[in-house]
């Protein structure tokens, strides 16, 4: 499979938790990612949720997604067209529902990426990054293989519709 | 072959192969939470993944605690998706008022000794104080877990926090964890397991021992696991039929790391906004002015939580003009408890608010809002911007103690130790 993605950068910065992804007191409403891109990552920066545009390629720091396991800080991203988030390191809960809603997670030194350059991330043999505005070509931590079984299945959900349950070998 | 820690057993035991850290293995799981946060979207999930029975609903259970009571009729119409698919497949449901479903699953027997026990929220790890495996999933992989009664785990790597000494009067379990959030910082353990043991973890009751396995997710912690004692036995007596299988490490496990923490070395921690790492000894904040004091949550809802509140408030003459104190207690037990023993009706006779059971203000989903530019201090476990609902108010988190101590002051401050 190979998967290769284009877009802008949108930095952010380390510790970012669900919470700021999407507040909890957002979601006792709806649980439809459509309604909530509206409020995606309102708490760091109230203009964010206007300004998102197809393709683009979250860059944060470390730590990225702790908190709260809540699914829809990755389903609301989706839903606002954002394929991939790039980080020093993700949360636990994060990288699973991330791998699971077909976002793919991309650990890797974020240090050098600038707001708005364009970056290249491309998934198949291994996973690397360019970013393009840089001339520069960033190693990134391959994943996990049953992990990218269920991302290359498209998620749990179609994994699950297509092997009925887990068949992991380790 | 070095041995194993707890984590590397229960997972091999659950899984059926011999597993280590960094394998990937699926496990059988013995219970599953769900809320009313996480529900729905599972749901939506289950339908999405073509499920149509649940393997086994008895290892399941949801709880209606996150929006207790719903605040509007979208909240409501939550409720009722997650009541409706526990009737059409026989799960048991916790209503509303029952309390936290974190707290239930703890009450109700289902963590014990040597279990793997996931829910479908992040503080799941609490169910370690019980020596289970016990971590947080999201949704989708409850739903997955409905549809096939597994999940897949990485095992983890494992910190061991070997606790010393006991604790000193007007010092808690919170401060323990905090100190320990605040020096490794909310990435410290990442996807790790952290095994407390030691004499100082045998002197903790299963209260303040909960308190220690709910937090290990600040530091990102994939478990919180405790040793079963006399504590865990004399808890689970009365809620587990069953003979209880305590596991223990090897004395050859293999450890990431090991951290050693004197109880007795300890004072009164607090987490300033907007980090739970964001921790200093208590006294670096004193004399700051408080506006709410927010008693309750999966971390400081329990019954010991309140009567430590109880005596800081007692002992003062009562709560401090213009502070608004909010009580909920985790669970309908624990607030019967408090009723009965008279904790509460002192408490409300002071000038306290009283809550239902659930997650109250905690995560602004129900319960009191604080207003623009208040400043709260909770016994809760996360004090992120906007996370009660106020992106203006600052969130502090302290013991019921030093709650309590800012309850009767008005200020952050020691509490006061009895002699």
């Amino acid at each position: 499979m190979q998967i290769r993605l284009e877009g802008r950068a949108r930095v952010l910065g380390d510790d970012v938790n669900t919470d700021y992804i999407i507040t909890s007191a957002r979601k006792r409403e709806t649980i439809d990612e459509r309604i909530l891109t509206q409020y995606l990552l309102e708490t760091l920066d109230p203009a964010f949720a206007g300004s998102v545009q197809p393709g683009d390629i979250l860059v944060a720091g470390r730590n990225f997604g702790c908190g709260s396991a809540m699914e829809v800080a990755v389903t609301v991203p989706v839903a606002a067209g954002i394929r991939a988030v790039l980080a020093r390191s993700f949360a636990r809960t994060y990288y699973r529902n991330a791998i699971n809603n077909g976002l793919i997670p991309v650990e890797c030194d974020t240090s050098a990426i600038r707001e708005a350059d364009r970056l290249l991330v491309d998934l198949g043999a291994e996973l690397t990054v360019r970013d393009e505005t840089l001339g520069l070509t960033i190693a990134a931590r391959p994943l996990p293989a049953h992990m990218l079984r269920i991302l290359e299945a498209g998620g749990l959900v179609p994994y699950i519709r297509a092997h009925g349950g887990f068949a992991v070998t380790r | 072959m070095a041995g194993k820690t707890v984590g590397e057993k229960i997972l091999s035991a659950r899984s059926g192969v011999d597993a280590r850290a960094g394998d990937v293995v699926v496990c059988e799981i013995d219970f599953g939470l769900g809320t009313d946060a996480s529900t729905p979207m599972a749901i939506d999930y289950f339908q999405a993944m073509g499920g149509t029975r649940v393997r086994h609903p008895e290892r399941f259970a949801f709880s209606l605690d996150h929006y207790a009571p719903p605040s509007s009729a979208k909240s409501a119409a939550l409720h009722d998706r997650v009541r409706a698919f526990a009737r059409v497949h026989g799960i048991p449901l916790w209503e509303v008022g029952e309390g936290i479903g974190l707290q239930l699953m703890v009450e109700s027997g289902r963590c014990r000794p040597g279990g793997l026990v996931i829910g479908a929220d992040s503080h799941s790890t609490t169910f370690g104080a019980c020596n289970a495996f016990g971590t947080g999933i999201g949704s989708s992989d409850l739903a997955a877990a409905m549809i096939a009664g597994q999940v897949w785990l990485r095992v983890p790597e494992t910190t061991k926090v070997w606790l010393d000494g006991a604790l000193r009067p007007g010092v808690a379990a919170k401060d323990v964890i905090l100190s320990l959030v605040g020096q490794l910082g909310q990435e410290g353990a990442n996807y790790q397991a952290l095994e407390f043991v030691g004499p100082g973890a045998e002197s903790l009751t299963m209260d303040e021992r909960l308190v220690l396995s709910n937090m290990s997710v600040e530091m990102g912690a994939k478990a919180g696991i405790f040793l079963a004692d006399h504590a865990t036995r004399a808890y689970l007596a009365s809620r587990v039929v069953e003979p209880l299988t305590p596991i223990e490490p090897d004395p050859d496990a293999r450890y990431a790391r090991e951290i050693a923490i004197d109880l007795s070395a300890l004072e009164p921690q607090i987490a300033r906004p907007h980090e739970p790492d964001n921790v200093v000894a208590l006294h670096e904040t004193a004399g700051t002015r408080v506006d709410m004091v927010f008693v309750g949550t999966c971390t400081g809802g329990r019954v010991s939580d309140f009567h430590q509140v109880l005596a800081q408030v007692e002992d003062s003459g009562g709560i401090a003009p213009g502070v608004v104190l909010v009580l909920t207690p985790a669970s309908r037990e624990v607030y019967l408890e408090l009723l009965r023993d008279g904790t509460l009706v002192t408490l409300t006779a002071l000038g306290a608010v009283v809550t239902t059971p659930g997650c109250g203000a905690c995560c602004g989903t129900s319960g009191m809002i604080p207003g623009d530019g208040m400043t709260v201090v909770s016994t809760a476990n996360r004090n992120f911007k906007a996370r009660m609902g106020n992106a203006t108010a600052s969130i502090y988190l302290a013991s019921p103690a030093s709650c309590g101590a800012a309850a009767a002051t008005g200020m952050l401050t020691g509490p006061r130790v009895r002699v």
